[in-house]
């Protein structure tokens, strides 16, 4: 898995490198200081001449001058590597949503999308700057500082063999009791803002039942039982503190004690009073190094989570592609189906879709009605290929669609989806989806067939209204009378409008139609719709139940034949006369 | 420019001294207790300086003879006084620690539940004013600051200045030339600090607009993919997304350098110090000028030992110092958003009219009771004294010259008078935008009206508790909220103590009974992400059974059927015709099927109802309803 993130640093492989070095060249001078400091300690203490003194001091403070250069270079070089580097995957990522199929993307739920775009990126961006910087850093002091500190200390050095281990120990253990605590507390705290969010947005249904205290309670539960759990990981990470304390403390006593030792009975022969110091020192930096260590174990561990959900969309394969040779124009409107079963999940027992033999002829419209779940808008969205068939064919201009050049199909099926998104902008850009290359005009009529324009003049700024994201400053019905527009604006040679005029008025509605039917007589319209009345005058009724077509057939045959149309047709056409 | 600064900071402040004070209410004796500790392992931790300056002075006497022995008598007092400090500090330490521990999350929780709490009294304008990503980041980012503040930033702060406090003292003790050179050195960190730190401060404004920016970029992406697959606009999405991406790249680079260079500059200067003091410290020694002390000692190298690993103490924790203060003020900002949640104004609620249960005598007066007799009246106690009346609870609601504005300058409803007797079906129709769901929300006291008059049973809606007002009324919203639960609990929700048999029936009312029961796990299957595993029409339905357990004498749907296709429909409007049974209600859509079957239609336009009347006198009318509902009619 690491491999696949290694990919991402490409074009700053330099600045991470970079970095690196610079790493270690400050480590290896903050290293040799305390060693040179000490002999100057000593130097003074036996009374050396002053220029000398002066002359190995200024020497040293070069050096730390050095030190700084290299450290402000590593943190300098660090960041270009690391904010390149979480550039190159969130656009890797990007890509490769742009790329995934809608199969691809009812895997992953839309909120998962946008978290790992965001919080998970993040914490991988943390993991690897951690990484080049500090993940190379304190081993390299840790190993440097022990050499110079059994080179300069001999004997006292042994004090790093009881405190070095005891550490090593008592940190692993805190981290394995602590980690597992962390991860299961981490997942019911996502849930814990999940249910908060639901609560905010179902505000009007908590309020609507009076259940504010009902939910105060449910809420106390769920804060307390998180806190319990959190409490517990702190409390053991928190025995960190004190170890490290234990150890360093234990440093301390050991080469006061020991060192005072060695250097009265050996008169200063062996070590002197400079080396006290330097030791002391060392000691500090082993100890400090083996804290950060542990510290990026954590932070790793913890973004571990976010580089296994990163990679999964990473290696996500696409499951829609071009063919080799792909077919690059749609000759007309004809859509075939032939013995077409469909499955959303490859291992489901039901299909969705089952037994489908259709023939809608070029230009003609095409109305379809169903209960909730009957496949309705399973399949048309097999028509412009955002799904590929379990079984059969789908044929568009008597060609399979599978064999098409997908952007020249997607070109020529224009889709209004259940669902209608509108992009922040102005109306103008939102509507340009459709056709880039669009004029004014063309905007314009577009509109006016979707009964859109009326209300766009309306608006102060007309077709330069900006829209807000997620569209929040229109109606619904102004909201799908624009998509329709958008649509249309592809001049394709298939138009599906899945339930897309539900929130706009009878009126309206009927106006939608007449004018598909005066101004693009050509174009194939499929229509799925809840009001028999938005299809009633069509060439063709089908009428889906359970995934099948039930029947299908023009209006007058539909009131004989088919029990189910009747129903419905009855059901919404007739008067009051039910009513008493 | 400079008077908002001011009054920035001084709201920062007012919000960091408000989290502290919070904190210490919530842990009057821990908290101190485990500021105590902080405070002394601390000083302790500043000692050892002292200790080792006397044991080399010891090493020094005896160095020349080799006596170990004699050396050791000396020294060992020291040690033991050293090592029981020691200990006195690990403890200390573990004990503050843990508490910390404690503390930290229990602050958390007790937060999070006051804010929770809080926000559930909060009026709907608040919420329908906010983004819900806003709020959600009070429970989020906003209380991680906090925490912050609490539990890393405090100890912290105390630490670093009892340290620097402590070390100050003694270095004096020892060398005041020496402390002097230290401090210059110290204000040079400073300077270069606020230099670099100064800009810095800039760049994350901007980084934090980035990434909000790419954020809000993702969001609106992501949740129209499919859009963008329909219409073949991903290269023209990836396009607009490097513009982003690289923006942030470049914002994030400059913010995080600055932070990455000082670091290491602030770290390193230390080190320069630190040779730098054991040059003036050896010149001082070989040059022999007389040292200027509290102690009075003289200036040796059992001074200078101790001194250059003091100043590693000292410049370390003045760095934390700076840092810290950073972060606090990064604190106050969040501490002051969530104050502003804590600090609105919850829903004024002065109804004293309430909703008990009854048994009737012979001769129709009314005793209330505890028992569930399914008999509901208003309890009404007159604010004069004369005693209580009890109005039977029968579903009439009338609404008499009704003005009302969601913002003061444009107002929505105009001198709207609705009339409904009990079990009558009233439909709402018109335009979008014509003030339909604004009604709705008046009856149910979600907003408040400006100016006329709506009664409940002949009483004034304002004087009934908001409560018991809403258990009376049952509604289903244009957007279906479900709940992370199972089916079950989700249309329990309408009553909280319905039996299960209870419920099912009023799935079966509502015809969802016959889907649930063919779910993986029937009624007890798990609902998740607002039913996301269910269809919109499917979801349509529990809701609306979920209204029909709550068994209410008035019922408001608004444009409910509208995502179920008709034939659902027809069933539930079965179902429904049962349920409305001495039951009024009224209804929002567009449907003619809906509207068709009421008592009472009223027309909206523009917040006016310009026509009502029953669908064969309004068609009679040949008004605006007419045009509304048969176009279809006409095109035949």
């Amino acid at each position: 898995m690491i491999k696949i993130f290694l990919k991402c640093v490409r074009e700053y492989k330099a600045p991470a490198i970079i970095t690196l070095l610079f790493m270690v060249g400050e480590v290896l001078i903050e290293v040799l200081i305390p060693f040179y400091t000490a002999d100057l300690v000593n130097d003074i203490k036996a009374g050396a001449p002053m220029n000398h003194v002066v002359r190995v001091g200024l020497i040293l403070v070069v050096m730390a001058l050095i030190s700084l250069c290299c450290g402000a270079g590593g943190g300098y070089f660090g960041s270009k590597a690391s904010t390149g580097f979480a550039r190159n995957v969130r656009r890797d990522v990007f890509e490769r949503i742009q790329r995934f199929s809608f199969e691809n993307i009812d895997k992953f739920s839309t909120a998962s999308l946008v978290t790992r775009l965001t919080t998970d990126i993040n914490n991988v961006q943390m993991a690897f700057m951690m990484s080049i910087r500090i993940a190379v850093r304190a081993p390299l002091m840790f190993v440097f500082s022990i050499v110079m500190a059994y080179t300069m200390g001999g004997r006292l050095a042994t004090t790093f063999v009881v405190v070095v281990p005891v550490l090593i120990v008592g940190l692993l253990t805190i981290a394995k009791h602590a980690m597992p605590a962390f991860r299961a507390v981490f997942r019911k705290y996502d849930r814990m803002n999940e249910s908060i969010e639901e609560n905010v947005r179902g505000m009007r249904v908590v309020k609507g039942f009076a259940r504010e205290s009902f939910e105060k309670q449910k809420f106390a539960a769920a804060s307390g039982d998180i806190c319990r759990d959190f409490t517990r990981a702190e409390r053991i990470v928190a025995l960190n503190t004190p170890l490290m304390a234990l150890c360093m403390n234990f440093n301390m006593v050991f080469v006061l004690l020991v060192g005072a030792k060695i250097i009265v009975e050996s008169r200063g022969a062996v070590i002197d009073v400079g080396q006290i110091s330097a030791m002391l020192t060392y000691g500090m930096q082993i100890l400090m190094s083996l804290m950060m260590i542990s510290m990026i174990y954590v932070m790793m561990t913890m973004s571990f989570e976010s580089m296994k959900r990163l990679a999964e969309v990473l290696t996500e394969e696409p499951s829609l592609s071009n063919p080799d040779a792909p077919v690059t124009e749609v000759k007309d409107g004809s859509v075939d189906f032939e013995g077409v079963s469909f499955k959303y999940d490859r291992k489901a027992q039901e299909s969705a879709l089952a037994g489908i033999d259709l023939h809608i002829p070029s230009g003609a419209t095409v109305g379809i009605l169903g209960g909730t779940g009957a496949g309705k808008s399973t399949l048309v969205q097999l028509i412009p290929r955002l799904y590929d068939v379990t079984e059969g064919r789908v044929k568009v201009g008597g060609v399979d669609v599978r064999d098409y050049d997908i952007e020249a199909l997607r070109g020529a099926v224009s889709m209004v989806l259940q669902k209608n998104e509108l992009f922040s902008g102005t109306i103008k850009e939102n509507l340009r989806w459709g056709n880039p290359n669009a004029t004014d005009e063309e905007l314009v009529e577009a509109c006016k067939l979707a009964q859109a324009d009326d209300f766009v003049r309306s608006f102060p700024e007309g077709y330069d209204t900006h829209i807000e994201q997620g569209g929040t400053n229109v109606s619904g019905g102004q909201k799908q009378r624009l998509c329709i527009a958008r649509a249309l604006l592809k001049k394709p040679k298939i138009l599906i409008l899945d339930d897309s005029t539900s929130a706009v008025d009878t009126r309206t509605d009927a106006l939608i139609r007449a004018g598909f039917k005066t101004y693009i007589p050509e174009t194939t319209k499929i229509i799925i719709a809840q009001r028999v009345h938005s299809v009633e005058d069509a060439d063709l009724i089908l009428v889906m139940d359970g995934g099948r077509i039930a029947d299908m057939g023009k209006h007058e045959e539909l009131i004989e034949r088919s029990p189910i149309y009747r129903e419905v047709y009855e059901q919404q056409t007739k008067g009051g006369e039910e009513h008493a | 420019m400079h008077k908002e600064t001011n009054r920035n900071l001084k709201e920062n402040f007012a919000a960091i001294g408000w989290t502290l004070k919070k904190f210490f209410g919530f842990y009057p004796v821990l908290a101190p207790l485990a500021m105590f500790c902080i405070l002394f392992s601390s000083i302790v931790s500043a000692i050892p300086s002292l200790f080792v300056q006397n044991v080399l002075s010891v090493i020094e006497k005896w160095f020349t003879t080799g006596d170990w022995a004699a050396a050791r008598a000396e020294i060992l007092p020291y040690i033991y006084l050293l090592i029981g400090l020691y200990v006195l500090s690990i403890c200390s330490q573990t004990l503050e620690t843990q508490l910390m521990a404690v503390m930290t999350q229990g602050f958390l929780d007790k937060m999070r539940r006051e804010m929770f709490n809080d926000m559930q009294d909060l009026p709907i304008r608040y919420f329908d004013r906010r983004k819900t990503g806003d709020i959600m980041s009070f429970y989020t980012n906003d209380i991680d600051t906090m925490r912050q503040l609490v539990s890393q930033s405090l100890p912290s702060l105390i630490r670093s200045i009892a340290i620097v406090v402590a070390v100050l003292a003694i270095m004096l003790y020892f060398s005041v030339w020496m402390t002097l050179v230290l401090l210059l050195g110290v204000v040079a960190m400073f300077y270069v600090t606020k230099t670099i730190g100064g800009g810095s401060a800039k760049y994350f404004v901007k980084a934090q607009k980035a990434t909000a920016a790419m954020e809000g970029f993702a969001q609106e992406m992501m949740n129209g993919q499919k859009v963008i697959k329909v219409f073949c606009h991903e290269e023209q999405a990836l396009e607009d997304f490097d513009k982003v991406n690289d923006e942030l790249r470049d914002v994030a680079f400059r913010a995080n350098a600055f932070a990455s260079t000082l670091g290491p500059i602030i770290g390193n200067i230390g080190n320069i110090l630190y040779v730098t003091l054991a040059l003036v410290g050896g010149v001082f020694i070989l040059a022999n000028i007389k040292n200027l002390s509290l102690s009075g000692m003289a200036f040796d190298i059992t001074v200078l030992v101790p001194f250059l690993g003091m100043s590693r103490q000292f410049t370390g924790n003045v760095n934390q110092l700076s840092q810290q203060i950073n972060s606090i003020v990064m604190a106050g900002a969040g501490a002051q958003r969530v104050l502003t949640l804590v600090n609105e104004e919850p829903e004024a609620d002065n109804g004293y009219v309430t909703l008990v249960n009854v048994t009737e005598d012979a001769d129709g007066t009314l005793h209330e009771t505890e028992e569930h007799t399914g008999h509901w009246a208003w309890r009404h106690p007159h604010t004069d004294g004369s005693g209580i009346t009890y109005t039977p609870l029968r579903g009439d609601v009338r609404m008499v010259n009704v003005d009302f504005s969601y913002k003061p300058e444009k107002q929505v409803l105009y001198d709207v008078s609705v009339f409904a007797e009990p079990g009558q079906k009233v439909a709402f129709v018109g335009a979008t935008g014509a003030g339909k769901t604004t009604i709705t929300n008046l009856i149910n006291r979600f907003y408040d009206i400006a100016d006329g008059k709506i009664r409940y049973d002949g009483i004034n809606i304002n004087k009934i508790k908001k409560s018991d007002l809403r258990r009376s009324l049952g509604i289903v919203l244009q957007e279906t909220n479900l709940f992370t639960g199972t089916v079950m609990e989700n249309i329990r929700y309408g009553r909280l103590e319905a039996t299960d048999e209870e419920c099912i029936e009023a799935a079966r009312l509502a015809g969802a009974d016959d889907f649930i029961t063919r779910l993986p796990q029937g009624y007890e299957t798990e609902l998740q992400n607002n039913g996301a595993n269910l269809s919109q029409g499917q979801r349509q339905l529990i809701a609306i059974a979920r209204a029909a357990v709550a068994d209410p004498p008035v019922m408001i749907l608004d444009e409910a059927t509208s995502s179920i296709d008709t034939r659902t429909e027809a069933i539930v409007q079965r179902g429904m015709d049962k349920l409305m049974e001495g039951r009024t209600v009224f209804v929002i859509a567009h449907r003619l099927s809906t509207v068709m079957n009421s008592d009472v239609i009223m027309v909206l336009d523009h917040g006016r109802i310009i026509e009502r009347g029953s669908h064969e006198k309004l068609i009679a009318e040949k008004g605006t309803y007419y045009q509304l509902y048969t176009g279809a009619f006409e095109l035949e």
